[in-house]
């Protein structure tokens, strides 16, 4: 306590400025006055008794330099004046603090963008209370080939009673119609049971959440609404508790509303956005009957505290190993289930994290180029001022002041660098953002928040402390008589420095030439998957989304069989082809969407192939698409053998299907799959016949070509989450409107949303990867341009150092081109060591992002060429300005001023 | 010199705290006159260091100070001691004592008298 007091009474005084020299002053003089009126008394003469009493005080400059220490703090005061100081050097040369300052800028900048990033998705994935306890669990069967299909209810049910977790709440995300406003909306809901907050551990702003304790079986007829939704559905309508909504035209009853931070922990963007929850029992209508095999729900939990992963896995894996001899019939062995636990923070920005640690790495490059380039400026501007240096060491400087001081002085540009970095963040954060693909999880939390403030302050005194001692030690090795004498020609501190700056340079070159091999390997990974050939036209084409209400009781749905909705779609279809420039119009569900869409939309259906697999319960899964007659047509897609769908094939008439040639490679090898009969349903009995198999299309990944794929009638299988297709001369702007026009006129209360034209969603579906290909590009090109500066900088440096030695080569008679060759040798024997180190860093980190390329090896040679020729040649044309000058030296002038 | 020892670093903040605890409100040469009275004049005082340390005191809290006026009339800064540094003096007598004790055992300790 008596030290803080102290501590902060003496900070006072050095901010307010207060000094207590006067003070002291008086108060010496008195005690002069008081000894030398004693003095006086025990008879000294007047000169003797002052003389005696000034020697009794004792030297009163050091007493005055202890008390003025004692009233302020020495330390900082220091600090300040160097600061002071240095700040007067940088205004003393503009153009190098500038150039420096921009440098420093451009690294923390870019760095303090990267991590913001990074902040809001990997360190902050999950806004809940202990986010280390939530889980995702998966369910796999490696031996079907089947990754996360998703868990049942009676596996919930164990899972809740194994004693390893607090809470496991299973969820399906889905779609529903919110009707009863102006406009009839579809919004991201979410089907919970009712633990799901008590999970999560979040409460409502407004009312309550879920009350975990209810056992009802089916749908308990409640909902939470977000508060995105209670405040532009219902005008944030305090209210609101009580109040029904009809979703899918059933009743249901608010009874609160999160708080406004709240983010469902989904997979995707569009889940992370549901915007209304209702909970369920999942075990009766109108949910399917609780089967061990039924795994349509996607389940997390919250980890008993204390228990660790691993710990709880272990658990996990001997709960599965029980189950499995206790329910031999539902899980056979050829299936190998497992269940898995998945961090949820790891499920929720897994698909990004290996992008985004690619960025940081490329923007960790461009910072350490940055910082480079700026300890080299240091130097150079040390050798400009090794004699101001030499002399204040001459004059008595001590090594540690002078090596702070300089310190002082690289700190305060690189804090200043960084102040303007997050400045330049501040002004174009909002463009930079929408660089940024939507896709991104918690896209919208980004921010420049305290924490990143923190972090840019931070990375810029740490890179300033590190760049700037470097420099300031090697200053202060000044070899003072030699700099005096002869302005540190030829002496070792210059050639130890010249050699720091070369190896400084080589560093560079190197760091740069990682980066563009992997912003080359990017682009082509990028460029391969952009011209991939999709097997599909997607041109002039768009998609609009619908969505058939599904409501809890079947005898209110209007929609329940084929038939009822085949009327509707095809007199939407009828309507939609009457609009103005379509040409083409077809049908299909959500998977039929080429590229671009949620995970869930994949719809895998097990595959019972007649006369293979009637035995045996687990049949491999394959992708499942409803579609209209007119979908391929309209897609482009070519029919290999038998026929497509045609008007004739009804509910009543007898189930057909439609695969790709990856579904006949895999499933019917040798085989003509035509007539093949399967089934897709393991509870339904009735056969589906292969009808027709068409070319593969990159429909499900611009990655991957063969995917098996079987496609069914929509008029025979209906679908609720549908989606119009429409090919023709289309005006994006208003056809929406338009189709909404023409689907409320035959059922007014459909919502009709998300038109996009297929070219759209296939560059969506390239998102990601444009974005971190465009940021590293854009890194790359950066540290380009930095490590010419360095190139440039440095070689001007050496021919200054060697003007001398140039001259007497001219005087003597050397050809002007000699010189020239020989500078531009020097830059080539650097640009040819950073390549050199360059390749070999380039080789590791192309390697460690293989999994990001695509139709690129790792070790991709015209890329790794093709860069080193780009840095060869910059490097080159960088030392072409020196050595212009070096050539055009004056013999006679240089040696004269030397 | 050799007979008259410099003050203990440390001790002189003690000796200036009792001094102005026995004799209340001084000015800094009353206190250093005090001091060398005190200690017979054996301690001499290089004077002029005990200004910052009386600052550092008044810091802490453990003095404080005011200008007032001296015997004879003249314009002098007093010293006094405070709460919190009667609290201090305590405790560091005590310290200082106990300190004392255990020198002084080791210093008579006989070499029979040791089991």
């Amino acid at each position: 306590m008596k030290f803080l007091r102290r501590f902060f009474i003496r900070l006072s005084n050095l901010a307010a400025g207060r000094r207590a020299d006067q003070r002291l002053r008086e108060e010496l003089a008195e005690h002069l006055a008081f000894q030398t009126e004693e003095n006086l008394r025990a008879g000294m003469s007047p000169a003797e008794a002052r003389r005696q009493a000034v020697l009794k005080l004792g030297g009163a400059e050091a007493i005055r330099e202890d008390h003025h220490a004692e009233q302020s703090l020495p330390f900082i005061e220091n600090l300040l004046f160097d600061l002071k100081y240095a700040a007067r050097m940088l205004r003393r040369s503009p153009g190098f603090a500038f150039v420096a300052i921009a440098t420093m800028a451009l690294g923390i900048g870019a760095t303090t963008a990267i991590y913001s990033v990074i902040d809001a998705t990997l360190l902050h994935p999950l806004p809940y209370p202990n986010p280390s306890e939530l889980v995702r669990i998966e369910d796999d069967l490696p031996g079907v080939g089947a990754q996360n299909v998703n868990v049942s209810v009676p596996e919930w049910k164990d899972l809740e009673n194994s004693g390893i977790f607090q809470n496991v709440a299973l969820d399906y995300f889905n779609s529903g119609n919110l009707t009863g406003s102006e406009q009839p909306t579809r919004i991201a809901l979410k089907g919970v049971t009712p633990n799901y907050f008590a999970m999560l551990g979040v409460g409502a702003q407004l009312g309550r959440t879920f009350d975990p304790g209810d056992n009802t079986p089916g749908v308990i007829l409640e909902v939470v609404i977000s508060d995105g939704l209670w405040k532009r559905a219902f005008g944030a309508d305090p209210r609101i508790l009580g109040k029904t909504v009809r979703l899918d035209n059933d009743v249901y009853q608010v009874v609160g509303v999160m708080p406004p931070g709240f983010r469902d922990p989904g997979q995707t963007s569009e889940e992370r956005n549901t915007e209304l929850w209702y909970p369920g029992g999942f075990t009766a209508v109108p949910f399917p009957p609780p089967l061990r095999n039924s795994r349509f729900w996607t389940a997390s939990a919250r980890l008993k505290p204390g228990l660790s992963m691993a710990a709880a896995q272990a658990h996990l894996d001997a709960l599965v190993d029980a189950l499995k001899k206790q329910y031999p019939a539902d899980y056979p062995a050829q299936e190998a289930w497992t269940v898995r636990l998945v961090p949820l923070s790891e499920s929720v920005v897994g698909s990004v994290r290996q992008s985004l640690i690619l960025l940081f790495g490329a923007v960790g490059f461009v910072l350490l180029i940055s910082c480079v380039n700026v300890a080299n400026l240091l130097l150079a501007r040390a050798s400009a001022r090794g004699h101001e240096i030499a002399v204040r060491q001459a004059l008595g400087a001590q090594r540690t002041r002078l090596i702070r001081q300089f310190l002082a002085e690289s700190l305060l540009l690189f804090l200043l660098g960084g102040l303007a970095g997050i400045a330049i963040l501040f002004s174009i954060g909002k463009f930079l953002l929408r660089l940024v693909p939507e896709s991104l999880p918690h896209m919208n939390d980004i921010s420049v928040n305290w924490g990143v403030l923190a972090f840019a302050l931070a990375v810029s005194v740490a890179v300033g402390t590190v760049f700037g001692l470097a420099p300031a030690w090697l200053i202060s090795r000044y070899d003072v008589n030699g700099t005096l004498r002869q302005e540190g020609r030829g002496s070792s501190g210059t050639r130890e420095r010249s050699r720091t700056r070369q190896i400084l340079v080589v560093s560079e070159l190197a760091l740069s030439l990682v980066l563009m091999v992997a912003a080359g390997l990017l682009l082509r990974s990028f460029w391969d998957l952009f011209k991939v050939p999709l097997g599909f036209n997607p041109s002039r084409a768009m998609t609009i989304e619908t969505w058939l209400p599904y409501p809890n009781d079947p005898k209110t749905d209007i929609y329940s069989t084929a038939t009822q909705e085949a009327v509707m779609l095809r007199e939407v279809l009828r309507r939609n082809r009457t609009l103005p420039g379509v040409e083409e119009t077809a049908v299909g569900d959500r998977a039929a969407l080429p590229l671009g869409h949620r995970k869930d939309d994949r719809n895998l259906s097990p595959l019972i192939r007649e006369g293979q697999d009637v035995q045996s319960s687990q049949p491999p899964l394959i992708d499942t698409s409803i579609v209209s007659p007119e979908y391929f047509h309209l897609l482009g897609m070519t029919l290999l053998r038998g026929r497509l769908f045609v008007d004739q094939d009804l509910q009543d008439t007898p189930s057909i299907a439609v695969i790709n040639q990856a579904a006949a490679r895999t499933y019917w090898p040798n085989q003509d799959p035509v007539g093949k009969r399967v089934r897709l349903r393991a509870e339904k009995p009735d056969w589906t016949t292969v009808v027709g198999v068409i070319a593969d299309a990159r429909t499900e990944s611009l990655a991957d070509a063969s995917i098996p794929q079987v496609y069914l009638d929509i008029y025979q299988r209906p679908s609720r989450d549908l989606a119009f297709f429409l090919r023709g001369q289309l005006d994006p702007s208003a056809i929406s409107e338009q189709v909404r026009e023409q689907v409320q006129a035959v059922d007014a209360e459909l919502p009709v949303f998300r038109a996009e034209t297929l070219n759209e969603v296939l560059s969506t579906s390239l998102s990601v990867r444009r974005f971190s290909m465009e940021m590293v590009a854009l890194f790359a090109a950066a540290a380009l341009l930095l490590a010419g500066l360095g190139i440039y900088g440095t070689i001007s440096y050496l021919v200054n150092e060697q003007r001398r030695e140039i001259a007497i080569r001219l005087a003597l008679g050397a050809q002007r081109g000699t010189i020239l060759k020989m500078v531009l040798r020097q830059g080539l024997t650097l640009a040819a060591a950073g390549a050199g180190v360059g390749l070999v860093g380039a080789l590791i980190v192309s390697h460690l992002m293989a999994g990001l390329l695509f139709g690129v090896s790792s070790n991709d040679l015209p890329t790794f060429a093709g860069v080193t020729v780009v840095l060869t040649a910059v490097a080159l044309a960088a030392s072409c300005i020196p050595a212009l000058t070096a050539m055009r030296l004056d013999p006679i002038t240089t040696l004269h001023s030397e | 010199m050799k007979d008259k020892p410099d003050v203990l670093q440390g001790t002189l903040a003690l000796m200036v705290l009792k001094t102005l605890d026995v004799l209340g409100p001084q000015h800094g040469y009353g206190i250093a006159r005090r001091i060398e009275q005190i200690s017979g004049d054996i301690l001499v005082l290089n004077q002029g260091t005990l200004y910052p340390l009386l600052l550092k005191l008044e810091h802490e809290g453990s003095i404080a100070s005011q200008w007032g006026a001296s015997d004879n009339n003249r314009r002098a800064r007093f010293y006094r001691i405070t709460a919190p540094g009667r609290k201090q003096l305590e405790t560091e007598t005590s310290d200082w004592e106990r300190t004392a004790q255990i020198i002084e055992r080791f210093f008579n300790v006989k070499a029979e008298e040791l089991p």
